[in-house]
């Protein structure tokens, strides 16, 4: 189990899992469930960002595609929450699909990637902000009615299992990604693309499967956040802070490994936590934390919290990729 | 349908706009033109001169206009200071890294500025704030024109100064090749920083021009930001004329948005312009990269 690297995976979900047990604080519950969230939509960016190399910088798309598709099926057509849910991820793929194809196929990359995604990510906030069917300006409210099957529950403790088998998806999802041969294409295309095309990589399949599944998971996130708070508008679902939520947690937890989205969430988070009880409520101090931590880590640890642990010999190196090794 | 007259107005005011939109995205081509690097941290420089411009005026009693000769300095040294100190070491010469480096100061910038100044939206009050002038049967406001006058006086300077001056020739030549200026002598650290400082000092020019008729508060600039890369991205990244043209073209294009499509609507026609311009034409209207 430990050779394919699904024994860290399972001691994570399994700490995180018994939490409820020992800690009866609904805040520390909360912020739990929060991060939790921040996780999964991290998860979906890291597939695209750290393990694929294109960084996107409207994630945003999705997460709000997500939770506006769900919450509009709910709301304005009574489908059942996990029926919606379902729907929702399945758009949040198209939509990923779609803003690949149109920006891969025109072959841009790096900055302009990261730009164009950002636009898309715009166009649909401004739209859902002004037409009249995802709620305009006032967004979307959710009927409070808790039962299993409106996937809203009365502990936080079962909201918590309910994020963290979501996440425990996305980390089986990621590993699986990574042990096969097209996690290695997508390594291949990210140390470098045009050597990937030459060893017979399609590189535009590579690039669309990998936003397709980023967006879909990205997706789910959304849909989770609005089940939790029952309560969407454009510029949660669709605004530039979860697109850089999506960027930053595993740019600091350790961008392109599994367990970096999670490892960042929390660091981040905690950080951002601890910062708030010294300093007390002064708006915008967390979010300053994490502007310097984003610029440390990129300028002394570009491995993140992990490739700095692994620095130190507390875990062992990853495999490396045997046959696209030689390609770079 | 809309009469001429309304059409002629929101085409005129689109402009007055667009010469703002262009004096800011002048900063953000120059230092992609040298650079290669997106700034992301544009807009936040952005607000933070706006809110020098509103403390200069209400705490030292200055006015804009005359806030602009030292604003200037200020910021070309602040410019200077971040890219040489700060964005340069970080980034270790990665264009992912500046991109993430930027984005992270942004982030800084503009949280630091929400803790210290809250989310409260200010205002300068001068007296001559709502002084119009008369075109025929348009009001034009004062302020705004002195805007585009201030636009293309530092269009004109840059080119000067990239054209006439040994400065610019050292700018000129590190944009093309970086290894060839740095063997004949230019200290391409150092260029890079004062274009670096040439973008932010645009931008105290900008805010000076902008604060009279505008508000502040810490989100201004991201408001700013995405229409200035649409800007970059139009002209042709690195191309100053492409810069002048393509906000006068984005700030018509925005006015006629909000006219036909309303208000709320009015920056779509902005962010569709974007993705097909990146789409189908990165290199941009003047850009001659590919």
């Amino acid at each position: 189990m430990n050779r394919l690297g699904y024994l860290p995976i399972a001691l994570v979900l399994a700490a995180l899992a018994a939490t409820p047990f020992f800690v009866a604080s609904n805040s520390v519950l909360n912020f739990i469930v929060f991060v939790l969230i921040i996780t999964l939509t991290a998860q979906g960016w890291n597939l695209l960002g750290g393990v694929g190399g294109q960084s996107s910088f409207g994630h945003a798309a999705f997460f709000g595609t997500g939770a506006y598709v769900s919450a509009i099926l709910q709301a304005r057509f009574g489908v059942n929450a996990w029926a919606a849910l379902a729907i929702a991820i399945a758009f949040g793929a198209v939509v990923g699909w779609i803003i690949g194809f149109l920006s891969f196929r025109a072959g841009l990359r790096g900055s302009y990637f990261a730009l164009v995604t950002l636009a898309f990510a715009e166009v649909l906030r401004i739209l859902a902000n002004a037409t009249g069917f995802t709620g305009g300006a006032a967004g979307l409210l959710l009927k409070l009615d808790i039962g299993f099957w409106n996937m809203q529950f009365s502990s936080r403790a079962a909201f918590l299992w309910l994020a963290l088998g979501f996440v425990g998806i996305g980390l089986i999802i990621s590993q699986r990604i990574a042990n096969s041969r097209f996690g290695a294409q997508l390594v291949a295309v990210r140390e470098n693309e045009d050597a990937a095309r030459a060893l017979g990589v399609d590189v535009l399949a590579v690039k669309l499967k990998a936003i397709t599944v980023s967006a879909a998971l990205t997706a789910a996130a959304g849909c989770l956040y609005l089940q939790y708070f029952l309560y969407i508008d454009a510029n949660i679902a669709y605004g530039l802070w979860i697109s850089v939520e999506a960027l930053l947690a595993p740019m600091v937890g350790g961008r392109g490994l599994v367990l970096g989205p999670i490892i960042g969430a929390f660091t981040l988070h905690g950080l951002g936590e601890a910062t708030k009880l010294l300093a007390g409520r002064v708006p915008g101090i967390d979010l300053t934390i994490y502007g310097v931590v984003l610029v440390l880590v990129v300028a002394f640890a570009p491995g993140g919290v992990l490739g700095l642990l692994q620095k130190l010999g507390l875990r062992r190196r990853p495999r490396p990729v045997p046959q696209l090794k030689g390609a770079e | 349908m809309y009469s001429p007259a309304i059409v002629a107005e929101a085409m005129l005011n689109g402009l007055l706009t667009g010469a703002v939109y262009a004096l800011i995205a002048l900063g953000l081509t120059l230092v992609y033109g040298v650079l290669h690097i997106i700034n992301f941290a544009h807009g936040a420089f952005l607000t933070c001169a706006m809110f020098a411009v509103w403390a200069a005026h209400s705490v030292l009693g200055l006015d804009p206009y005359l806030a602009i000769l030292p604003l200037t300095l200020i910021f070309f040294a602040i410019g200077y200071g971040v890219q040489r100190f700060v964005i340069g070491p970080a980034s270790h010469g990665d264009d992912g890294n500046i991109l993430l480096v930027t984005l992270g100061l942004s982030i800084v910038i503009e949280n630091a500025l929400l803790a210290v100044f809250r989310s409260d939206t200010r205002s300068l009050s001068t007296d001559y704030s709502f002084n119009v002038v008369e075109l025929g049967p348009l009001l034009i406001s004062q302020a705004r024109l002195f805007g585009l006058a201030g636009a293309l006086v530092v269009t004109g300077l840059l080119w000067l100064l990239l054209a006439r001056t040994d400065t610019g020739k050292a700018i000129r030549a590190v944009a093309k090749e970086k290894l060839g200026a740095s063997l004949v002598g230019i200290d391409v650290r150092h260029v890079y920083a004062v274009t670096f400082g040439i973008g932010c000092a645009t931008l105290a020019v900008a805010a000076c021009l902008l604060m009279p008729t505008f508000y502040v508060n810490p989100r201004v600039g991201g408001a700013f930001v995405l229409v200035a890369f649409t800007i970059v991205v139009l002209g042709g990244m690195g191309s100053i004329p492409g810069a002048l043209a393509g906000g006068l073209v984005i700030g018509v294009v925005e006015s006629l948005c909000g006219l036909f499509l309303g208000e709320s609507l009015g920056q779509i026609g902005i962010f569709l312009i974007f993705i097909l311009v990146l789409l189908f034409r990165p290199t941009g209207l003047f850009g001659a990269r590919a």
